[in-house]
């Protein structure tokens, strides 16, 4: 049986970790590669980092610092942040990465998933998709730009299309519950999970161990990803194992 | 010195960075004489089976590796690596492998209702308990595969259950494979990598003695 991921994600802008992390024994707590390592130790199954970088001449860095993480830390690296060409995807391939998460680049030019998955194998392309509920008729649409843009594709639409493309993977982040720390959408993922067959990793809303129990227990997500509680070390990794074990959800 | 093959294997990076942060030397070659003088091979992979033999025989390196293998020289098959040690493959259309451990390689069935690609961390259990690499049991590792070895029990090291048995580890003589990525497997993977390593060490001071 395949162990149930848990994922880390961290925010990198010009080679430095946005929001900062609260490790007890990190001496540089903006050092990517610092709290890579230490994510590691603590168990994490695998690890998303997106560049936040506004600016093109910053672009270069993230590169680099995929590369540093590379050398120091030795399990699946999901690369994301402003990808839009293959020659991008092949470069942080060759900076250490294992798998390229596009977004808004593939909602603006979907072929980038056919192309990306069949030159780099289909377990290579993650698509993010980001989605929130129209309020007065219940729908749920995928925005794009960082969740600033709202888009007329439905969410469980273009998850079947991005699969059909060659999606390996979909990473999904409700908007919804991002930041309310009140659990995950445990309703999108029930009725995704009932739609496709790929691995879906769960993203927003994750405040308590219970949020990681219920979202295995309840939907079929493979993996569940989490930023601010783990880095301000709200809860460890290892606790949120711990009480997946006490239910009998395989984790590493 | 550890000699990585070099036959345009895809990410062949992540191993090398592997083994140099165990601080053991490797070189990434296609070169006989390097090949032939290294304490030990690795033999990495990622892609299909027919372009690997194609570009290996293109390359030479088919004789290059059966000497290494007859000079009793520890090599290690990553993934698709391990896959080509065995004596050929079903992907698309049959394709002769080294023969180095007798078996065939084989699609994951679609109809077990899982996903292929097997990706992710897979949970190891040990067949062989005197395996130089027994550390593995109970430990999970990461899988990215859509094809497995079928060969008789006596050469399966450990085993990963993905509704069916697929071998994660194999072994005949001096010739070991791993189906999952070590680079890749955190803690565990290193110290496998370390664990062949010794290996590498251990022939070469016989070999010198």
């Amino acid at each position: 049986m395949l162990a149930k991921r848990i994922i880390p994600c961290l925010d990198v802008d010009n080679g430095r970790v946005k929001k900062g992390v609260n490790f007890i024994n990190l001496v540089d707590v903006g050092d990517p590669v610092a709290i890579a390592a230490s994510y590691e130790v603590q168990g994490a199954d695998e690890q998303v980092f997106l560049d936040i970088t506004a600016t093109t001449e910053g672009r270069g860095t993230f590169k680099d610092v995929i590369s540093a993480i590379s050398n120091e830390v030795f399990m699946p690296l999901t690369v994301g942040g402003g990808i839009r060409t293959l020659a991008d995807m092949q470069q942080l391939l060759q900076a250490g990465a294992d798998k390229i998460s596009i977004n808004s680049a593939a909602l603006a030019n979907p072929e980038l998933i056919r192309e990306g998955a069949e030159k780099f194998g289909n377990q290579c392309i993650v698509v993010a998709i980001d989605v929130k509920t129209d309020p007065e008729t219940g729908k749920r649409f995928v925005y794009s730009h960082g969740g600033r843009k709202k888009t007329d594709r439905l969410a469980y639409d273009w998850a079947q299309e991005a699969i059909a493309l060659g999606a390996g993977e979909l990473l999904v982040t409700s908007m919804d519950k991002d930041g309310t720390k009140s659990g995950f959408d445990i309703e999108l993922y029930k009725q995704l999970g009932d739609l496709v067959q790929v691995p879906i990793i769960a993203s927003g809303g994750a405040g308590t161990v219970a949020h990681f129990v219920e979202v295995f227990s309840k939907t079929k997500v493979t993996g569940a990803l989490a930023a601010s509680i783990f880095h301000f070390g709200e809860i460890t990794i290892e606790e949120v194992k711990e009480a997946l074990r006490a239910y009998n959800i395989p984790v590493r | 010195m550890i000699a990585i093959i070099d036959y345009d294997a895809g990410n062949t990076f992540n191993v090398q960075k592997a083994f140099a942060h165990l601080g053991i030397p490797t070189v990434l070659t296609a070169d006989k004489t390097t090949i032939l003088q290294a304490a030990g091979v690795v033999v990495p992979g990622v892609g299909a089976f027919r372009q690997a033999m194609d570009t290996l025989t293109r390359r030479d390196l088919v004789p290059v590796l059966e000497t290494v293998v007859a000079r009793n020289i520890p090599v290690l098959g990553i993934c698709l690596g391990m896959q080509l040690l065995f004596d050929s493959s079903n992907e698309y259309g049959q394709t002769q492998g080294f023969g180095f451990i007798p078996g065939t390689v084989d699609e994951i069935p679609q109809d077990l209702g899982l996903m292929v690609p097997h990706t992710g961390w897979n949970c190891n259990s040990l067949v062989n308990k005197t395996s130089p690499f027994s550390c593995i049991d109970g430990e999970y590792t990461y899988f990215v595969h859509s094809y497995y070895v079928k060969c008789e029990t006596r050469y399966i090291t450990a085993v990963a259950d993905y509704g069916m048995e697929i071998p994660a580890v194999v072994a005949h003589g001096n010739v070991y494979g791993m189906q999952f990525h070590p680079e890749k497997s955190a803690a565990i993977g290193l110290r496998l990598l370390q664990r062949f390593n010794e290996l590498c060490e251990a022939h070469t001071a016989g070999y010198e003695a």
